[in-house]
Order: structure tokens, then sequence, then C-alpha cells
């Protein structure tokens, strides 16, 4: 049987030559990412910004959808978005967070019943007072630190410091473009986005840690290749199994942007942007390259010992 | 390291196959279910989201268990001073304080030391911290009595306690299947009804105090003049429940309360069909309402439920056998729910609904279709592609990752844990990601082979290598999973669950099955040369 090869045997493409391009293109699309975020900010779900979420579906095709804007629009509860989903007489009606406190949250539901009538199938009814969603909110920011932090020390263990230190650069610059990249396409930035974020940061740590791995190994064992080389080395020998596993979790998430359907679609294509996309990349592209700037110790102690030796002989030489 | 005794051999496949056999009894229907014996009637619960309910978060808000308190005191001190026979003047509540100024100096020490009695010690008279739930200070004649922030603190915490035990006894009412109420920090309950269709009911249910009381109409003057003037002394002004509301006014004075109530359920009145609610009341109770009755004939009085006014009906004739009705325009369900809430008791305070979540059947049931097509196809996907790039290794792969699938279940099942919409995600990440260790041990068994080493030792040498580095990067996701678990709520928890569940299995499979499997492979082919 002839089997599937997408990577060939011994690349030597120069991976870290590209840092001169992949560097000023993760800097600028940083910078985008920041903007993004200061200027446009997230699209916060209800759960960090409080207020009442509706999803109701006509039977029939009875949905008028001006008709029903007008209804909510005369109840006057401020801002109240309202958005026809799927083809089958569904809507998503958003109303934002009502002055007053719990209770004038908990009657807009009964009062967005009254006006829409009999008839209609209310499928998913959310309300989150002020309360809960400033921890929720709080909560979710501080799990994402703990995380970094938690995976900083665990990696500051195993490995040397410059690991530790350019795996969180590196993941770093992954959140910032998935916030950007959220910001931009106005995706709803909720609990279960926060839950996406943190899956990202750990695989995009599970893969630069592979690289990683390696980089260690060959450091053991070559002592004196040059440090672009010897990356370069790691990476290419590495690049099969990235590409390999790549593609099978893109196929899995694939399938889940696909299929999984609307309740976990702006997990599923958060997911997609930031491990497809940003995690391979940065792994390969940022991570490995870091550790030229951080400086890699094993082999800097080895050159020392060697020169201090040398150093010896050529004293006691003459 | 390709070497398996026989019995580590049985022992891994046996491990393996009795935990993905634990998912068994989550599958079977209730009833074959429940023949199950005691320690395998373990399953996977589905979240609400999948299978549709209400999810509620109510809070004690702490100002109210002040506010309650002080009208406790306020109640206790009046009779206190009855009692020690002291005059006083402006017995009331002036902001975090009940004050009452004593009439005689001489009065001053007694009642000091009388009213020094309400104060309690924090978690009852068996506590040990000697701290007062209330401060008794007097300044000249006047003395005053302010709840301390550790009492509203350790009272806040009792009515949590009480609130959970009445809301339970309010929600078995409902008749619905395994209702969970569970406290949530210091001020919170979260309550879970799955299958419910109509929250408001459960709100209903859940938003009033159902505190009851019977008492007199004052008829001194008409409500019209009380609320233009001042009330008289002892009386407050009160609205019916209906649209406009009606204000009576009403003495302060409690005939009897909703404490003295032993049933209540719903009926129809013999004369008018209406539904109305017929209650009994203990004998306490039934003594004081006969006493009352009697000595107020032709006055009427009101039943008043959570300071609203459902009905003042005059009293005709005393009342003597210890029950009676409240008719006040119910419907059938709302008398019914009158006569759950009487019967469940007062709630100590309000509570306020903070959190909701509801999930229609309908979109739950489209949730699990979605789900499971999404990791169908995403598994035969993935099969498919390894089976392409890995040929008979790729098979192992497969079977690897179906095992540790069905591994992940059996552990939820027999953990008793939710799945949820969030859940299956991590499933699907999971299998993407269980590939990533075959895919490292094949590529380092590939690397060594064309580095020069026989098949056999690529084979063992790959392990060996590959196994380190599975290891590292599984631990680095596993600390980001067992993060999310602890900070996270709801969805964020139920992701966190299965992938950490999911990143356990796969490292213990590679370890174990992939090596084992391709062991019984090699010992089977005696391969010369690797096949990928």
């Amino acid at each position: 049987m002839r089997l599937l090869r997408i990577v060939p045997d011994d690349t030597t493409f120069d991976f870290i030559r590209f840092r001169r391009i992949s560097f000023p293109i993760s800097a600028l699309l940083s910078i985008v990412a920041l903007a993004a975020f200061l200027t446009l900010g997230l699209n916060f779900g209800i759960d960090f910004k409080g207020g009442t979420l509706l999803e109701v579906r006509y039977p029939n095709s009875t949905l008028n959808i001006a008709d029903v804007r007008s209804k909510l629009e005369a109840l006057d509860l401020g801002e109240v978005q309202i958005q026809e989903i799927g083809s089958d007489g569904e809507v998503l009606i958003r109303v934002a967070q009502q002055p007053g406190g719990e209770q004038a949250q908990q009657a807009v539901v009964g009062r967005v019943r009254a006006t829409l009538g009999e008839g209609v199938e209310y499928r998913r009814i959310e309300v989150v007072g002020p309360r809960v969603s400033q921890e929720l909110l709080s909560y979710g920011i501080v799990g994402l630190m703990l995380a970094v932090v938690a995976i900083l020390i665990y990696l500051w263990f195993r490995f040397e410091w410059q690991f530790a230190l350019g795996a969180s650069i590196a993941n770093f610059h992954d959140i910032v473009l998935t916030i950007g990249f959220m910001a931009i396409f106005r995706i709803d930035f909720d609990l279960t986005s926060v839950a996406a974020l943190l899956t990202i940061l750990g695989y995009s740590l599970n893969d630069t840690i592979v690289i990683y791995d390696r980089i260690r190994e060959m450091l053991r064992r070559y002592k004196k290749m040059p440090t672009d080389e010897l990356l370069n080395a790691s990476i290419n020998s590495t690049l099969s199994r990235s590409v390999i596993t790549h593609v099978t979790v893109t196929l899995a998430l694939l399938a889940l942007v696909l299929f999984g359907g609307r309740a976990i679609h702006s997990f599923s294509v958060t997911m997609m942007f930031g491990v497809v996309l940003v995690g391979t990349y940065t792994s390969i592209f940022i991570a490995s390259p870091l550790l030229i700037y951080l400086g890699v110790t094993t082999r800097t102690l080895a050159e020392r010992a060697e020169k201090e030796a040398a150093s010896k002989v050529e004293r006691l030489a003459p | 390291m390709l070497y398996f005794s026989k019995w580590k051999a049985i022992a891994i496949v046996a491990v393996s196959a009795i935990i993905c056999l634990m998912v068994v009894p989550s599958l079977l229907p209730t009833k074959a279910y429940d023949h199950l014996p005691g320690f395998l009637q373990r399953k996977i619960v589905l979240g609400l989201d999948l299978q549709g309910g209400s999810y509620i978060v109510l809070q004690v808000d702490s100002a109210e268990v002040r506010t309650a308190r002080l009208e406790q005191l306020r109640d206790d001190a009046r009779r206190v001073l009855r009692d020690a026979k002291v005059g006083y003047t402006g017995l009331n509540i002036q902001g975090d304080a009940v004050q009452v100024r004593v009439r005689d100096g001489q009065d001053v020490e007694a009642a000091y030391t009388q009213l020094r009695t309400l104060a309690q010690p924090i978690g009852g008279a068996m506590a040990t911290t000697g701290q007062l739930d209330t401060d008794v200070t007097r300044d000249g004649n006047l003395i005053s009595l302010s709840p301390t922030s550790t009492g509203v603190q350790a009272r806040t915490i009792q009515a949590v306690s009480q609130s959970i035990e009445i809301i339970r006894k309010r929600i078995d009412q409902l008749g619905t299947t395994e209702p969970s109420i569970q406290r949530q920090g210091a001020d919170r309950i979260q309550v879970q009804v799955p299958g419910l269709q109509d929250p408001s009911r459960l709100k209903a249910l859940l938003g009033q105090t159902a505190k009851l009381t019977f008492r007199l109409v004052d008829n001194t003057m008409s409500p019209q003049q009380a609320l233009q003037g001042r009330p008289p002394a002892g009386t407050d002004v009160l609205y019916s429940d209906g649209n406009p509301p009606v204000p009576y006014l009403i003495e302060q004075r409690v005939l009897v309360a909703g404490e003295d109530l032993t049933d209540a359920q719903p009926g129809f009145d013999p004369t008018t069909r209406e539904p109305v609610v017929t209650f009994r009341f203990n004998t306490n109770g039934a003594r004081r309402f006969a006493e009352a009755t009697q000595a107020n004939v032709g006055r009427p009085f009101a039943i008043i439920l959570d300071n609203k006014v459902i009905s003042a009906p005059v009293i005709r004739e005393p009342i003597l056998g210890g029950s009676g009705q409240i008719s006040g325009n119910f419907s059938v369900q709302e008398a019914n729910d009158l006569a759950i809430l009487l019967r469940a008791g007062a709630l100590p305070v309000p509570l306020q609904v903070v959190e909701e979540r509801t999930v229609g059947p309908g979109l739950g049931a489209d949730s699990i279709r979605a789900g499971l097509i999404a990791s169908i196809v995403g598994a035969v996907a993935v099969a498919l592609f390894m089976i392409a790039t890995y040929g008979i290794f790729g098979v192992v792969a497969v079977l690897a990752v179906a095992v540790n699938v069905g591994m992940i279940f059996g552990v939820l099942a027999m953990l008793g844990a939710t799945l949820t919409l969030p859940g299956i995600a991590g499933v699907v990440l999971t299998v993407g990601i269980a590939v990533d260790s075959n895919v490292l041990i094949y590529e380092r068994i590939r690397e060594e082979a064309r580095a020069g080493r026989s098949a056999i030792s690529a084979i063992d040498a790959g392990f060996t290598r590959a196994l380190a580095t599975i290891l590292d990067s599984n631990i680095t996701t596993f600390i980001a999973a067992a993060v999310l678990f602890y900070v996270g709520s709801g969805p964020v928890r139920g992701f966190a669950i299965t992938f950490g569940i999911g990143i356990m299995t796969t490292v213990f499979t590679a370890f174990t099955l992939t090596r084992l499997m391709v062991a019984l492979w090699v010992r089977w082919r005696r391969p010369q040369r690797v096949p990928i």
C-alpha cells in the first residue's frame, strides 16, 4: 500500500532565516490586534455584560422580523438587538442590561413573552444580572492569568528559563492575536470564549514544547553546531509530525465548525483560528527563533568550558 | 521496551475494557438501570443544555437579612419592655439600629439589662467565640440595638441553609425528576431543574418569600386619609395585588402567622365554584385565631402574603374550628401554587434571581444531534487520514483513539459527571490531540529507521524517545485544563472535565495500549523494515 506522505523526508527549509520576515509580520499583526481591541473592543456576550437573551422560533414561517422589531422597540427596553438565525423562523433577541438591578432584569423576560404572545417556541432564555456578570468576567481574567503563571512555573522546572520565557512570549502573542481576531470579526466573547482561549493557550504550548524538546535533545548531542543550524534541524525533523497533527486537529475542528451547531459556533471558530493559524505558526516561526535572542545556556556553557580548557593548554604550552 | 509479560498485557486490556464498559449503564433504559446492583448505578448526567431545563441562581441579600433582623429586634424589644413593665416612647428603626427612649430615668438600668438579653452569641449558645450578634448601647435614656456585621454574616449563611430546605420542599411539589439544589459561595443558591418547560412558574415559586399573616383592618380612618396624613401608630398602608392596587390600613399586630399552619390545599368554593386555598391551623394558631375572631365580629381582617393584601373578608362569626379558606380571584394554578408555598413555609428573607438560563427541550435535542454528527464526522475524517498516512500503524492509532474515547465516557460515568455541549467539544478536540501522541511515536520511529536502525530497534527507540515528549506536552495542557476546572463555572467546567480526562486517557493509551498493539504486531510479523 502506498502511504500518504505530505511532508517529504529530510526537508531542509531555513525556518530560522524566515524570522526576518516573521518577526515584523507578527509585530505588525499584534499591533493591529491590540488596536482593534482598544478601538472596537470585544463583543461581550451577556455572560460578561449582563442582560437578557432569548432564542425563539416562529413555527410554520409566520416570522416577520420587522413586526417583531417594532413590537419590541415599543417596550422601550433600551438597546435591543434582533437577529434572524438559521432559515426556519428562528430569532435571537438580545436586550441590554436594564437600569434598576436584578428585578428589572427578570422583568424583561416576562414583558417580551407577553409581547410576542402565544404560539412562539422559546428555545433558550438567559438572564444574567449585573452582579453575576461582573464576577464571571473577573473569574475569566483571573483564570487566564493563573493558567499562564502555572504553565510558566512548570516549564521553568522542566527546561531552562530561556525556554519558559520564549514559550510565554509566544503564548502572549497567540492570545493577543486571537483576541484581536475576535474583536475584528465581532465574535461573541463569553464564558465559552474564555474556554477557547485557554485551550488555544494549552494547545499552542503543547506544540511549542514538542519542538523545544527536540531542540534540547539536539543541544545535548551536537554541542558545536551553530544555533541557527541546530534550530533549523530541530524544526525540520519535527515538521512531518507538526503537519500531520495539525491536519488531524483541523479535521476535528472543521467537523465542529460545520456540524457542531450554533451553540458552540463561536467556540469552534475561535479554536480554529487559534489552533490552526496561530498555534502552528507561532511554535515554528516565533517560539523557536526567539531562542537565538534569549541565548541558550547549554551551548554557551559548553563553549565557555572549551575556551577555558583551550586557554589552559596555551598557558601550559610554552 | 517492546516486551510485555502475559499478565501485564492482560492487565492493560482488562483495565481499558472495564473503564470502557462503565459507560454501559448510561446507555441502558431507566427500567433496566434501576435493576443494576448499586456499584454499577453510575451514569453520565446530561447537562441542561442537552436535555433542556432551567438553571437559576438565587441570592440572599445581606441588606435584607439586616432589615429582617432589625424588624425582629423591634418586635422583641416591644415584648421585653412590656413584660418588664417599662414605659417607653418612640420605639422604631433608625438606619442600622432599633432605638427606644425609656420614659422614666429610674427604669433605664432595668430596661438596659432586659434588652441586652436580646443579643445572642454568634453560632448559638454552644459557640465559644464569645461574639454577640447585636450591639446594645445606651446614651442617657436612649437605648439602641444594632446588629453587628459578623452577626449579619452568620445570619446570611443560616438564611441560605434554611432557604435551601424550603426551596427543596417547594420544588418537590413540581413533580420534576432529579432537581438539584446547591449552595454556591456564602450567599447564593443554585437550582437546576431538568426538563422544565416553563421557567416563569419556577421563578414565581422561588421568587416569593411566602410570608403569610392574618391581621385586623383598622377602621378608624380611611386608607386615603392615612396616605395623606399620618397613619395611626402601629398601622401600615398595604395594597392589594390587583390592578389598580387598592390600599388598606392594616394593624401591624399579627393575629396568626404562616408558621402556625399545618396544612394548605387547593380546592373549590362550594358556592361560587371559584378556586380557593383551604388551610388548617395547629392548636396554638387555632386558639389565637378563635380568640381574635370572637373579639372582633363584624370587623374586616386581612389575609396578607408578602405585604400584599390577598383578601379582606369581614368576620361574620367566630372561627373556632381551626381551619378556613383563602379566596382571591385565583386561577387553578395560582391556587395550587399558593398551597405549595404555604405548605413549604416562608423563606427567612426574600431571595433575588441573579442568573437564569433555560434551554427548551427542542434546542437540547438539536444540540445532541449536532454534537453527535460533529463527533462522528470528525472521528471518521481523522481515522481515514491516519490510515492513509500510516497504514497498519494507522489502524493501531485508530483503535487506540477509539478506546480512548470509550474510556473518557467511562470515566465520566464513574465520576457521575455532567456531559455538556462544550464537553462534547472537549471530546472532539481530544480525538485530535490523542492522535498527536501516535503521530509523535510513529514519526520518531521513522526517523530512527532512517538513521539506520533495524526495524525492531527503531520501533523500540521511537517509543522510548517519544513518550518523554508526550508526557511533557500533555502535562502543560493538563495544567491549563485544571485551571479551567477550578476557576470555571457552567460551560467552561463541562469543557475542562472532558478535556482533562481526555488528556489522562491519552497518556494512558499511548504508554500502554498503543505500545502493546505495536508489540503484538512486531511479534506476529517480525518485520525487516518499518512499514511507515
